[in-house]
């Protein structure tokens, strides 16, 4: 549906420049707009799963910083109260000690206790989440109509699933607690440091304050050359790609030299940027350390003096516990700038899995259901509980409270149609035609006539904007949609299978069907002949797509497919890749043998069909222009006959 | 061990960068081991005996170490960015000119899509790797060393319980890193799964729908996702056992210290400084511990990159030019004298059978036979694109083998079947079957191939810029492209491998014609599945399953050849496309709606 992709706006989708290890760096810049608002829903979403889990893991981060800021005070503890007296005193009575190294390691047995605890039950959390976001993204998208999958490409739905969700992953499992941690950390060593000592906690923060300006100059430098190693990464691998694609054309042309100078340059200009961009990445950590030292040494010259001179009351036991406060208050400050980036990444990968959510699904207000039926020997219709073959339309009237019965026929009529994929650009205009069940309708004409256009609309991929198309009388928008599919058998141009057995994926047709019916199907379509010579038969693995059959098999399979559904009315859109005599004429028989009997809509290539259809509808630039019988249209002298006699100029 | 090697050798001009990373980082590992060495002397020393002096001399030194550490670490940075950078350069240049050598059977063994992936990502991991192996892997060891040596200055009783730790949290370490990289490759794999699962129903979505399994496919997938929660949960209990053990050990280690240094110091064994310094060595030691096995895991995972990227490094070419290659291509004759080929030297699984095949200078040859014929493989072996497995293939009455292989393909011009346009001006691309053509030249060519009267309607004409893969032109039009490409080589010999299957039958009739008037001396070979295509030929050439079912001119081969009255009588009686009458108009139709879009993009 290359057509409907270009005409349909694709969403705008910020691209965000990410490392080969999904993370990014400081100072890239990323924006999303409205990130407190998708913050609040991702919480809402996460709390309203696992809201209690959430506040037991919040408890416990609280234990596990108190248990290791207690941790941290032993030491002044060890030196202040322990180990100076006893020095001074020369008492050797080691039992308060041992007291209190008992007292610290229950203090530190609970700190892992809750921090485990904490990691246990954040698994459940994150895992949980992603598992009902994944879920609950894949049942909605199930739900969406034809529409926004032609408006958005594959590799953008696709990195929902993958990127979107991995960094979501990565905040929710990591960032988040690892944020809050140092949150609390960072409160509690302040508060601590300022009853150690205020003016050393002054100095601290003028220092921290240095280290953060720094840090954020250089992370800023990294970030302009880390987007421009991307573009050139991104310019690499494209030509990369390109060349590998074309190489045997190179061969054949003997273009390695020139490949190679293009290569060589592009290369070059990958590694200046790359060298620059991770040369400001590296000297970050080291300044933030060294920085962190000097803070120590000034912190540890002032409290000497302080301690010496007895300034404050600081005590040498105090004065090792703030230097080791110090030290603990740098490193959750990194932490946090680094944890805000990802987290800011990942807000940005909720907001498009939010978007998918909140697409409109699908609407449905048919209301005229499909029916097993018998038909009595008066040729009324009524319901019946079991299966019995035959099918009809239970139509409700609103208006005098009856219902009434259709029998399931196959005819078609549109009346009138007019389509668009965009309001401002009618695709099809005035579409009238009459397909009579059993009735084979071709459709010919140029590319972009509408033909493939038309299939869309019966099965209501798309919905029409004026017109009617009655289906056994009834128009097709009081038909549950569901129903009105079950109906219709489609096989599209484009051949797609399932990662599943050769079995499985006839069966897709009918889901309840005997091994009998998918082999009395396969015959059918005259693909039980290559299916009995695959290694395991019917029970063939097939992969990506069917990507270990040939184009003419897969065309078999999906015919397969469309013949043990078995439905009154058939689409189909024949192939048009080349695909040898041979092979082409075991496809046409199959195509032939699911035709018959059927309503058919053909979209024609083939001589064959379009010789043998019971009208030919000849489209151009969205209008019926010519339609009538193979004789009668080369008759006519027209459209069709020039188009049959290939005496159109070419130009 | 090879592997290492290989790639070692394009560190090339890098070594010194490579030898002076990880000096710098060793230099600034003795800052960070002599800091608090300093602070222990300035608390024992300075503040407890009230010697402001030597807090400052001393606090001066450590200033002073602080910013030696400065200079070693951004120099360490600035050296490992480069060693890396430049080392991945190589990398890819060494890879990318090696593919230039490949031949096609080489080509054939990775896919392009492998061969992209080899000269991306799978250096981009080896990039990250050597960097963290310069700046980390000899730095982590170093620092943990360091740190163990100054503990045991300090005491060696206490230092002995680090060693203890050390030993105990490896061992833990190193089960528990196996455990979980085993259970995360399982989970990993699934997750791929599930991913494609999804990927699969997105493509297929029409399908989907058409057969109204929208609940069938979400059944499928919730219990797919809800078997990957389970994966995923059983692999991170395992790995969330790392960090409790890990603190388990630091306290158990702080807590001993403690006790036993207390113990020390009073009794006048160990100062007070001293006591603090090794509880600071304690975290530097088991957080060093931490980051050599996360290293070992990181480069572990890098190895699979690693011995891709060598295995493209190592690759042969399968063809080699002779010492003495023939220079000059005298006539377009074509000989197989008794030819087999096969696609693996080691598969008795022949392609080709016993082909004997003699066709002059100046003829038109046709080529038709079904899916699996060879007749692709049977045309590759004339300009040596594979190499025949037995027998001799001649062009101009010299065996291929003897030719320079540039010489031989500049004569023998091929218009793949999978042909490909590169991103460029149309102009560019035609010029790469010769890079001096003027413009007129060029003209000439797309005369001939039916191409000038579409590139005239584009807006830009012969400038019109091609897309990366061709996709702004459809495809009857680039295969005319092709074809002009091919013709501006003014080649001797000219195969044409299915090359207008896409161009309507009348604009292919036309093609033909004015080739055969424009170039009456070229060979022309024309692998075709519609047989309008090779009725003109002199004469034509049926495969059957590798081997010549008849090789005559088409009215004989009507009367006598069974396969080529099959093919005949079905495309005659009404099996043919229909859609090939259409496709003149069809490439107008086309051709219209890409410029508007085009324009539209220009607008925008």
């Amino acid at each position: 549906m290359q057509m409907a992709k270009e005409k349909i706006d694709a969403l705008d989708k910020k691209n965000v420049p990410k490392q080969p290890n999904g993370r990014v760096p400081r100072g890239v810049k990323v924006r999303v707009e409205n990130a407190p608002a998708i913050f609040k829903r991702l919480m809402a979403y996460v709390f309203s799963r696992y809201g209690a889990l959430m506040l037991v893991v919040v408890v416990c981060i609280f234990t596990s910083v108190f248990a290791s800021v207690q941790g941290t005070l032993f030491t002044r503890t060890l030196i202040d109260g322990y180990i100076t007296p006893m020095l001074t005193s020369g008492s050797r009575d080691f039992g308060p000690l041992l007291r209190a190294i008992g007292k610290v390691a229950l203090f530190y047995a609970v700190g892992i206790a809750a921090s485990y605890v904490q990691n246990r039950i954040m698994i459940y959390v994150s895992q949980g989440t992603l598992r009902d976001l994944r879920i609950e993204m894949f049942r909605h998208m199930q739900g969406l109509p034809v529409r926004y999958f032609d408006a958005n490409s594959r590799g953008d739905i696709m990195s929902m699933y993958t990127n979107d969700i991995d960094t979501l992953r990565q905040m929710i499992s990591q960032s988040m607690p690892q944020f809050l941690n140092s949150l609390i950390t960072i409160v509690s060593v302040v508060i601590s440091m300022f009853t150690l000592s205020l003016p050393l906690t002054l100095i601290t923060f003028v220092m921290t304050g240095v280290m953060l300006f720094a840090s954020g100059k250089i992370a800023s430098l990294s970030g302009s050359y880390f987007v421009r190693q991307q573009k050139a990464l991104g310019e690499v691998n494209g030509y990369i790609e390109e060349m590998m694609a074309g190489q045997k054309v190179v061969k054949v042309f003997c273009h390695e030299e020139e490949s190679l100078e293009r290569f060589n340059e592009l290369n070059d200009q990958l590694f200046e940027s790359a060298n620059n961009a991770n040369k400001f990445a590296n000297v970050l950590g080291p300044v933030n350390a060294q920085l962190g030292h000097l803070s120590y040494v000034i912190c540890a010259i002032a409290g000497g003096a302080m301690a010496i001179s007895g300034f404050g009351g600081l005590t040498i036991g105090k004065l090792a516990s703030f230097l080791q406060f110090n030290r603990n208050f740098n490193m959750p400050i990194n932490q946090i700038s680094m944890q805000l980036n990802s987290c800011v990444m990942a807000l940005a990968g909720a907001d498009r899995i939010f978007s998918l959510l909140d697409e409109q699904p699908e609407t449905d207000e048919g209301y005229v259901t499909l029916v097993d039926a018998r038909i009595g020997a008066d040729g009324t219709v009524t319901e019946s509980e079991a299966r019995t073959g035959t099918w009809a339309w239970k139509h409700y009237h609103k208006a005098d409270d009856t219902t009434t019965y259709q029998k399931l026929a196959g005819d078609i009529v549109m009346d009138g149609v007019d389509f668009g994929y965009v309001p401002e650009k009618m695709v099809l205009h005035d579409i009238r035609l009459y397909a009579k069940p059993g009735q084979k309708i071709a459709f010919v004409g140029s590319t972009g006539a509408g033909k493939t256009t038309i299939t869309n609309l019966i099965n209501r991929f798309y919905d029409i904007q004026d017109g009617k198309i009655r289906y056994d009388g009834i128009n097709v928008n009081k038909i549950k949609k569901a129903d009105l599919r079950r109906s219709l058998g489609i096989v599209l141009q484009e051949t797609h299978l399932f990662t599943a057995t050769v079995m499985d994926n006839i069966r897709y047709g009918k889901l309840d069907a005997t091994d009998e019916e998918v082999y009395a199907a396969a015959r059918l379509a005259n693909a039980d002949g290559f299916i009995r010579r695959l290694p395991d038969g019917y029970n063939t693995m097939l992969h990506g797509d069917g990507s270990n059959l040939s184009q003419g098999q897969r065309q078999l399979l999906a015919i397969a497919r469309a013949a043990i559904a078995d439905p009154p009315v058939l689409i189909l859109d024949e192939a048009t890749s080349s695909i040898d005599s041979r092979t082409e004429k075991i496809v046409q028989e199959g195509m032939d043998n699911l035709m018959r009997g059927r309503t058919t809509f053909v979209i024609a290539h083939r001589l064959s069909t379009v010789r043998n259809s019971d009208c030919i509808m000849v489209l151009e630039q969205g209008r019926i222009i010519e339609r009538g019988t193979h004789e009668q249209l080369m008759d006519m002298k027209g459209k069709y006959w020039q188009l049959y006699t290939g005496l159109a100029v070419s130009s | 061990m090879e592997t290492i090697r290989i790639l070692g050798r394009e560190v090339r001009e890098f070594k010194r960068p490579s030898i002076l990373t990880p000096i710098m980082m060793v230099l600034e590992v003795v800052v960070e081991t002599l800091i608090p060495l300093l602070m222990a002397s300035i608390i024992d020393n300075g503040v407890q005996k009230g010697d402001m002096h030597h807090i400052l001399v001393v606090g001066g030194a450590m200033v002073l170490l602080a910013l030696a550490g400065l200079l070693t670490g951004v120099l360490g940075g600035k050296y490992g960015a480069l060693a890396s950078a430049g080392f991945a350069r190589n990398l890819r240049r060494a890879m990318y000119e090696r593919i230039q050598t490949y031949s096609f059977a080489n080509i054939d063994k990775y896919s392009s899509s492998g061969l992209v992936t080899r000269l991306t990502t799978d250096v981009t991991n080896i990039q990250n790797a050597y960097q963290m192996m310069l700046r980390m892997f000899v730095r982590a060891p170093i620092s943990m060393i360091t740190a163990m040596i100054m503990a045991f200055l300090i005491n060696a009783r206490i230092a002995s319980i680090y060693l203890a730790a050390v030993i105990f949290l490896s061992i833990v370490m190193f089960f528990l890193m196996g455990r979980v990289t085993k259970f995360f490759q399982q989970v990993f794999r699934k997750y791929d799964a599930l991913n494609e699962s999804v990927e699969e129903n997105v493509a297929s979505i029409r399908v989907v729908k058409a057969y109204v399994r929208e609940e069938y496919e979400k059944d499928k997938f919730t219990k797919a996702a809800e078997n990957i929660y389970r994966l995923f949960v059983q692999a991170e209990k395992n790995m969330i056992m790392l960090m409790p053990t890990m603190m388990a050990t630091v306290y158990t280690c702080i807590l001993l210290i403690s006790w036993i240094g207390a113990h020390m110091v009073v009794s006048s064994e160990l100062t007070t400084g001293e006591l603090m310094s090794l509880l600071t060595y304690c975290l530097n030691i088991l957080s060093s511990l931490m980051m050599v096995s996360f290293i070992f895991v990181m480069v572990s995972m890098s190895t699979a990159s690693a011995k891709r990227i060598a295995e493209v490094l190592t690759e042969e070419s399968t063809l080699r030019n002779p010492e003495q290659p023939v220079g000059e291509v005298p006539d377009g004759s074509i000989d197989f004298d008794d030819v087999d080929f096969s696609y693996s030297s080691d598969s008795r699984e022949m392609v080709l059978k016993d082909v004997d095949l003699h066709i002059r200078s100046g003829e038109t040859v046709g080529i038709i036979g079904g899916t699996g014929s060879a007749k692709t493989s049977l045309v590759n072996l004339i300009s040596r694109l594979y190499e025949a497995t037995a027998g001799t293939v001649r062009v101009g009455g010299h065996d291929v083998r003897d030719y320079d292989m540039e010489v031989l393909r500049r004569q023998v011009s091929v218009v793949l079947q999978k042909n490909v346009l590169f991103s460029g001006t149309i102009l560019e691309n035609l010029r790469w079957g010769n890079k001096d053509a003027t413009e007129e030249e060029c003209r000439k060519a797309c005369e001939m191939a039916c191409a000038d009267e579409f590139i005239t309607q584009f807006p830009d004409g012969y400038e019109t810029v091609i897309s990366q893969g061709g996709t702004n032109v459809s495809g009857g039009q680039k295969q005319r492209l092709c074809i002009a490409r091919a013709l501006l080589a003014n080649p001797k010999i000219l195969i044409l491998d299915d090359s207008t299957s896409a161009v309507d039958t009348a604009t292919d009739a036309r093609i033909r014609a004015a080739l055969k008037e424009a170039a009456p001396g070229m060979t022309k070979l024309i692998i075709a599945q519609r047989i309008s295509s090779v009725e003109n030929a002199d004469r034509v050439i049926v495969m059957d399953n590798g081997r010549i079912d008849g090789f005559d001119t088409p009215e004989n081969l009507l009367k006598h050849n069974q396969i080529y009255q099959e093919v005949y009588h079905t495309q005659m009686s009404g099996g043919g496309d229909f859609d090939l009458h259409a496709g003149a108009v069809r490439e107008a139709g086309e051709a219209a709606g890409r410029l508007a879009l085009d324009q539209k993009e220009e607008r925008r």
